[in-house]
């Protein structure tokens, strides 16, 4: 957009770590994100993987370097962090039965205040976002009625709408249908090929590895493996960290490695 | 996102004519009836003194009263069910009037001040504030209904029980008796003295809960998205506590315990501004002056007993009475809320 163009280096993390009481929930974690980079954290329940994101978006105390476009995270005041980091965390919860459009339009929050009206920029992001989930459709229904997969795409129309160069999805596919799993990961391989940095937290390695430009494995609150789809997912790693043996075969392409157990 | 304006804009103006016409009414009704020529002439000093007196120095008080209360129950209401993502939220059921209870009646009973200075309303909106900030406490992160209702029944009978040990231990008879009916709820015999005490805390209250409604529209998301958004919580929950606790513990100074405002008023005009709970905030704040107002002319219509020690109905308990069924029929409604919450 301006002078950072050339700087694709959004998000760089060094050393983090993260405790809660005496409990060290992630251990040291050093992980830069790119524009035009879809990464995707994968690991066994309880690694750490949300908390890790959490981290990254500001919203736990770390120990550790994290910078955001070369600054570092605690140094943004909360509106300035707020314009650089998209958050969509699990669940995609709604409280109340707003429409789909007001829902979406709280993207826009931290490009407001009490006293400001809609601009032009606000009308056009919320668009774009409604149209790039396809939910313009039902823009004007309540998000409450909608169904999972709807809400799915809902929540990350919301999270589009900040237009931050830096995007972060806690398991954006859970408990959807193979298509809006796939419908999901496309919106997120888009978002990263229109230049953002995109990280999202996934546990269906076969999904990561056909959509992931980048795989992040995470064990026991430390990153054990950062790479290609094709060097990450190893027979040997897959069983070291999820404790299943896998079969992966490799598609035509030779790109992504394709994974036929253990999904 | 656009149609929602006018019809909320239609929806205040609606309810601001009906507060006005309500006042009005409010002027003319008591023991000495009056026609409502008479109530504005009285009102703007026309030719007959004791009309005017009446009106200025006995209804006016009263009805200025409603007006502001129901406004600051509504408004708390709305606040909170913002805050804690949660239909049903509301000052009374966190304990917040019943805490603001102990702390006013502690002090008028040990004669520590007289009724009309600054410590009956310092008192209750310090107990108040115990109150909903333990609640917030308590129900925190997680927002779960059954916890929250839990929590507010668990510190609603605590200041219950707290009360009952005040007018159990009352050093005069007379100070007991003043006490339970204070605590009623009334907005009889009282002046200007009683608006100017608790018009500053009313105020301050509406200025905190309202800087908030912005912030409650991003939490319909959840209160890690709204962080990421740009909400500061911690903040938000602190000026929304203490914004509830100074409206309704100056509220409870001056009309006694009053209840269920917060609860009905953002429900019934919640649909009109498409659920956004930030633009409920100005139209449950109306409706609870709306309210309010109705209910204490009410309180003025129905005939009481003339033996009996009280000679009106107390406000209080006509909310309650028109306020539990109400609140019954929103569990119903909201059940599977609150067995998804519980489970």
């Amino acid at each position: 957009m301006n002078a950072k163009v050339n700087n694709k280096l959004k998000l760089h993390a060094g050393a983090v770590v993260v405790r809660f009481g005496d409990a060290l929930i992630v251990d040291g974690a050093a992980l830069d994100l790119a524009a035009g980079e879809l990464t995707v954290l994968i690991g066994p329940n309880g690694a750490g993987k949300t908390t890790l994101m959490r981290a990254l978006a500001g919203l736990v105390p770390a120990e550790g370097r994290i910078d955001i476009e070369g600054k570092p995270l605690a140094s943004l005041t909360v509106r300035e962090r707020a314009r650089r980091i998209a958050y969509l965390p699990q669940g995609h919860v709604f409280h109340w039965p707003m429409p789909v459009a007001a829902v979406v339009a709280l993207g826009r929050y931290a490009y407001g205040d009490a006293f400001s009206a809609v601009t032009d920029d606000d009308r056009r992001a919320v668009a774009k976002a409604l149209a790039a989930t396809g939910t313009e459709s039902f823009a004007a229904r309540a998000v409450t009625t909608l169904s999972g997969g709807e809400r799915a795409r809902v929540a990350l129309a919301r999270a589009l709408a900040c237009e931050a160069p830096i995007l972060l999805a806690d398991e954006p596919t859970v408990s959807l249908d193979p298509r809006h799993q796939l419908v999901v990961m496309q919106l997120l391989a888009r978002a990263a090929h229109d230049g953002g940095a995109v990280l999202a937290i996934g546990h269906d390695l076969a999904l990561a590895a056909r959509f992931a430009d980048r795989i992040v494995m995470m064990d026991r609150g430390r990153l054990v493996a950062d790479g290609a789809p094709r060097d990450v997912l190893t027979v040997e790693r897959i069983a070291a960290v999820f404790g299943v043996e896998a079969f992966i075969a490799d598609d035509v392409t030779g790109r992504h490695p394709v994974l036929l157990r253990p999904l | 996102m656009t149609r929602a304006e006018p019809t909320g804009l239609r929806l205040n103006l609606a309810l601001a004519a009906l507060i006005l016409v309500l006042a009005v009414v409010s002027l003319m009704v008591g023991p000495a009836g009056l026609s409502p020529r008479e109530a504005l002439t009285g009102l703007f000093g026309g030719d007959d003194p004791a009309a005017a007196i009446v009106v200025r120095d006995i209804r006016l008080p009263r009805t200025l009263l409603a007006i502001l209360i129901g406004a600051t129950f509504g408004l708390s209401g709305a606040a909170l069910q913002g805050l804690l993502r949660n239909p049903l939220a509301e000052p009374a059921l966190f304990g917040a009037p019943q805490a603001a209870s102990v702390g006013a009646s502690f002090v008028i009973a040990y004669g520590i001040a007289g009724a009309t200075s600054f410590a009956v309303p310092v008192a209750g909106i310090v107990g108040a504030l115990v109150s909903i900030g333990g609640l917030v406490a308590i129900a925190g992160r997680r927002a779960s209904l059954s916890v929250t209702l839990l929590a507010g029944l668990a510190l609603a009978s605590l200041a219950g029980a707290a009360t009952a040990l005040i007018l159990n231990l009352a050093p005069t008879p007379y100070a007991a008796l003043e006490i339970a009916f204070w605590l009623l709820g009334s907005l009889e015999d009282r002046s200007m003295d009683h608006l100017m005490i608790a018009a500053p805390f009313f105020v301050a209250s509406w200025v905190l809960l309202t800087m908030n409604a912005r912030a409650f529209r991003a939490l319909t998301l959840g209160e890690d998205a709204a962080a990421s958004l740009g909400v500061d919580i911690a903040r938000t929950r602190l000026l929304v506590v203490i914004g509830v606790a100074l409206g309704v513990g100056a509220s409870v100074a001056v009309a006694g315990s009053i209840g269920f405002i917060g609860l009905v008023a953002p429900h019934l005009v919640r649909r009109s501004v498409n659920s956004d709970p930030a633009r409920v905030c100005l139209p449950a704040a109306l409706m609870g002056a709306a309210l309010l107002t109705a209910a204490d002319i009410a309180v003025r219509l129905v005939p009481a007993n003339p033996n009996a020690t009280a000679i009106e109905i107390k406000l209080g308990v006509v909310t309650a009475i028109i306020g539990v069924p109400f609140f019954l029929a929103m569990i119903f409604r909201e059940r599977q809320l609150i067995d998804g919450a519980s489970s």
